[in-house]
């Protein structure tokens, strides 16, 4: 992991992109401005962060901005891993994709399915994306199942006891 | 595409046909005759779908065009559920996503709840969770091995390797109880101590198994129709598998000897002496290869562990985290208390984030856990492999015939539990 | 049909004569008659008890029904159908150890117009249901439906809402429980069918759904 001090540096060099930095359990995590972070990402691939291990969302409900999406980097040559997230409220829940090529240099293919899943779960819509649907949900489901007011669901549980009422409810 | 070594003169000859040219005249659109594909559905009910995937293939003639996978037929909610339940019984529950590694799922989630709640893993209960993870391994390897080599048309290869399975399973059952999902990786350490008679069933199974792995290779290494099924076909290189996010044995059949249990080490790996098999084209046969080549270094790491077991205890001996053990209860009152706690509410982890990634039998397993401070994870995330190699399916199959995409979502060892969680 | 050796030691198709009996000539082995009588019936023409016993030994009465049901029990042909962690353990019913085999049941089909029994192994997602329906429904009559697990018959550890039980959208004959369930206990699940068909094929579910008169109708009715 970059250290606290490689961190300071790395901050340092994005700028104003980054809002807030942490080192927590031998972690570097970069919170970083929405619209930058494709600009993040390039960077940080020229730093030797060449892989992007995974994508993924959080909902911080009840903090503001509720959307994150956390990107994991890691650097193989050195064994690195820097963390970055991007927090987007609910009502303006839109991030530039990372998957297709941009002005800010080549796409990470290996973001396509996992921004899908965030879109999915979360309906953080991904800007750019070339196939932006829900990947796991049914086509023409409603709802995003994994922010935290989106109710668990399930089926009550029927016991012996209860079963003349549920026979009576289905005449 | 220029065709990689080992392939045979059926297919070189194969390479120059185009049919395209002559489609265009057909349909007298001379857009390279897209309109004629025909596009068929695989799936999610298909012998050879190693689960219910749905591929939407497009085809021309038996060329594959274009390829897109759909998933989502098993989506359980995994990660929802784990949101709902105290730290500890999320282990059940998280366990059954990638269904063939159970004991990588739950070392993963505990690792990353671990880091969380800065919890030490006695030396004992990491070499418990090293053997069975590496039994584990070699457990997936094989219904990998008698699924996939079952799609190419030998049913007996798929027999052997049930019966070495069964073997596997009886030593899980022995440890914790359980065939399958066996809860037996907690947070701290492993639930319980090994019993008697593990040991020495545990070098029965070292002593069998490279033997039958030897017959696996005798007879498929050099088989005629494995290798014409699986040398030179629907090759990747390791540079367009890095930019895909590929990890585990299909980046080590390209030639990248990526492993995080050499490179960042975890739970004692780094005590251990084992090689990581390496391909060199990137095509089926080195998947094949490299995975079978695993489950000899796999006994390896077996043996040495249990070699090296050190004494110790099993769990941590931090009793916010973990149980104490039964007879404690009847004499003293703090264990009576930290047991109650526990049981009733669990363990309450500082807040943060963790993300703890493993080598698991397809790659990288990460566990992304989020904590706020209360009894239940905020949210957890496994970041699985099967799931961003899928992405892989595509690049590889097209421009290969119908038959080499069985072969290649045979070797891809796609899990759909872990795809769609 | 009554097969008799014609001479000495060599079996070959020249010595064996084969002659077409009827029933009542098997029935009181009267067709042997004099020195080619058996020793057992020998100057007995059989009468009340020995011909009792001779009846007993030779001949079974039964109804068409149960021979069917009979025959059917013993050849289910499974769907290859695993959704999740049932499916391994499915297999290794299907293995060496836990041999479905031995029962008749190897026959596992990849189409559903082809088999009989659909063992639903997994957790069955609202994405799924709608297939697995269509596939219940292009399976042909009669045909039985086991839920295999926790996750198919209730809604097993994940009771949310990305899962549908199964008998919300089709009907099943036997639940097995378990977390994947043992492959012994999968074994007893089916031979559970086994006795339900062979025994009492009416107590199937349309009578325990109350269901009559769903069957399906033959073509151009």
């Amino acid at each position: 992991m970059p250290d606290a001090t490689g961190l300071e540096l790395i901050g340092k060099e994005l700028g104003a992109a980054v809002l807030d930095k942490s080192f927590f359990r031998e972690r570097a995590t970069l919170d970083v401005d929405p619209a930058a972070i494709r600009a993040v990402l390039e960077h940080l691939r020229g730093k030797g962060f060449e892989f992007l291990a995974s994508v993924h969302g959080v909902d911080y409900y009840p903090h503001e901005p509720r959307l994150g999406v956390i990107y994991e980097l890691l650097d193989m040559r050195s064994v690195d891993r820097i963390t970055v997230r991007a927090r987007v409220p609910t009502d303006a829940a839109e991030l530039d994709s990372v998957t297709p090529d941009g002005e800010h240099g080549a796409g990470w293919p290996t973001a396509n399915h996992q921004e899908r899943e965030v879109y999915d779960m979360f309906g953080v819509v991904f800007r750019g994306h070339p196939d932006p649907r829900r990947i796991l949900m049914p086509e023409d489901y409603e709802g995003h199942p994994q922010r935290r007011d989106f109710p668990v669901g399930g089926e009550p549980v029927l016991f012996t006891r209860d079963e003349a009422q549920w026979l009576e409810r289905r005449e | 595409m220029s065709t990689p070594p080992g392939v045979s003169d059926y297919r070189r000859g194969e390479q120059g046909i185009e049919l395209s040219p002559p489609l265009a005249q057909l349909t007298g659109r001379g857009d390279d005759g897209r309109e004629e594909l025909l596009t068929i559905n695989f799936g999610p009910h298909h012998p050879a779908t190693h689960g219910v995937l749905r591929l939407l293939v497009r085809l021309e003639g038996e060329i594959v065009r274009e390829l897109k996978p759909i998933i989502g037929y098993v989506h359980t909610g995994i990660e929802k559920t784990a949101e709902d339940k105290s730290y500890w019984k999320v282990i059940p529950v998280v366990e059954r996503m990638d269904y063939l590694s159970y004991y990588f799922n739950a070392m993963a989630y505990c690792g990353a709840v671990e880091t969380l709640a800065q919890v030490e893993v006695p030396p004992r209960a990491q070499y418990l969770r090293v053997i069975h993870l590496e039994l584990n391994r070699i457990a997936s390897h094989l219904i990998w091995l008698g699924t996939s080599i079952l799609d190419l048309g030998a049913t007996s290869i798929f027999l052997y390797c049930l019966r070495e399975r069964e073997l596997v399973l009886d030593l899980f059952e022995m440890s914790s109880g359980q065939r399958m999902h066996t809860r037996y990786f907690q947070v701290g350490g492993v639930i319980e101590d090994i019993p008697t008679g593990f040991a020495k069933k545990l070098r029965e199974f070292i002593d069998v198994m490279p033997k039958r792995a030897d017959e696996y290779g005798a007879i498929l290494n050099a088989n005629e129709i494995v290798l014409q099924r699986l040398r030179g076909t629907c090759p990747l290189d390791a540079e367009r598998a890095l930019a895909l996010g590929v990890t585990g044995p299909l980046l080590r059949a390209a030639g990248n000897p990526w492993d995080l249990r050499k490179a960042a080490p975890y739970s004692s790996y780094d005590h251990f002496d084992f090689k990581i098999p390496v391909g060199t084209v990137g095509d089926n046969y080195d998947r094949y290869a490299c995975r079978l080549a695993e489950i000899y270094e796999s006994v390896k790491i077996i043996e040495q562990a249990l070699e090296g077991l050190p004494e110790g205890p099993h769990i941590t001996s931090d009793r916010k985290v973990a149980l104490p053990p039964r007879h404690e209860l009847a004499t003293s009152m703090e264990a009576l208390i930290h047991h109650f706690k526990l049981v009733t509410e669990g363990f309450r982890v500082p807040e943060g984030e963790a993300y703890y990634p493993i080598e698991s039998p397809r790659g990288e397993l990460g566990c992304f856990v989020r904590s706020d401070g209360s009894a239940k994870p905020a949210r957890v995330h496994m970041r699985d492999p099967s799931f961003v190699n899928l992405q892989a399916l595509s690049p590889m199959v097209e421009g290969s015939y119908i038959a080499d995409m069985i072969a290649t979502v045979a070797m891809l060892d796609p899990i759909l539990g872990g795809i769609d969680r | 049909m009554e097969v008799t050796r014609s001479s000495g030691e060599a079996i070959d198709s020249a010595s064996l004569a084969v002659r077409g009996l009827s029933a009542e000539q098997m029935l009181r082995g009267g067709a042997l008659t004099g020195a080619n009588q058996p020793a057992h019936l020998k100057g007995t023409d059989l009468e009340s008890e020995e011909l009792e016993r001779h009846v007993r030994e030779r001949v079974l009465t039964t109804t068409l029904d149960k021979a069917v049901a009979w025959a059917r029990s013993n050849s289910f042909f499974p769907l290859s159908f695993g959704l999740a962690c049932c499916a391994m353990e499915q297999f290794q019913a299907a293995g060496p150890r836990m041999d479905i085999a031995r029962f008749g049941y190897e026959a596992f089909r990849a189409s559903p117009r082809q088999a009989d029994l659909i063992i639903l192994a997994g957790r069955v997602s609202i994405k799924m249901a709608p297939i697995i329906r269509r596939l219940y429904d292009q399976m042909l009559e009669p045909k039985w439906a086991i839920s295999m697990g926790a996750c198919c018959s209730s809604m097993g550890v994940f009771n949310n809402y990305a899962l549908v039980p199964a008998d919300k959208f089709m009907p099943v004959d036997v639940h097995v429980p378990g977390c994947p369930p043992r492959p012994e206990a999968l074994m007893h699940g089916v031979l559970k069918l086994r006795k339900l068909v062979q025994d009492d094929p009416d107590a199937g579910w349309r009578e325990r759904y109350e269901a009559a008169g769903t069957e399906e109708a033959p073509a151009g009715a």
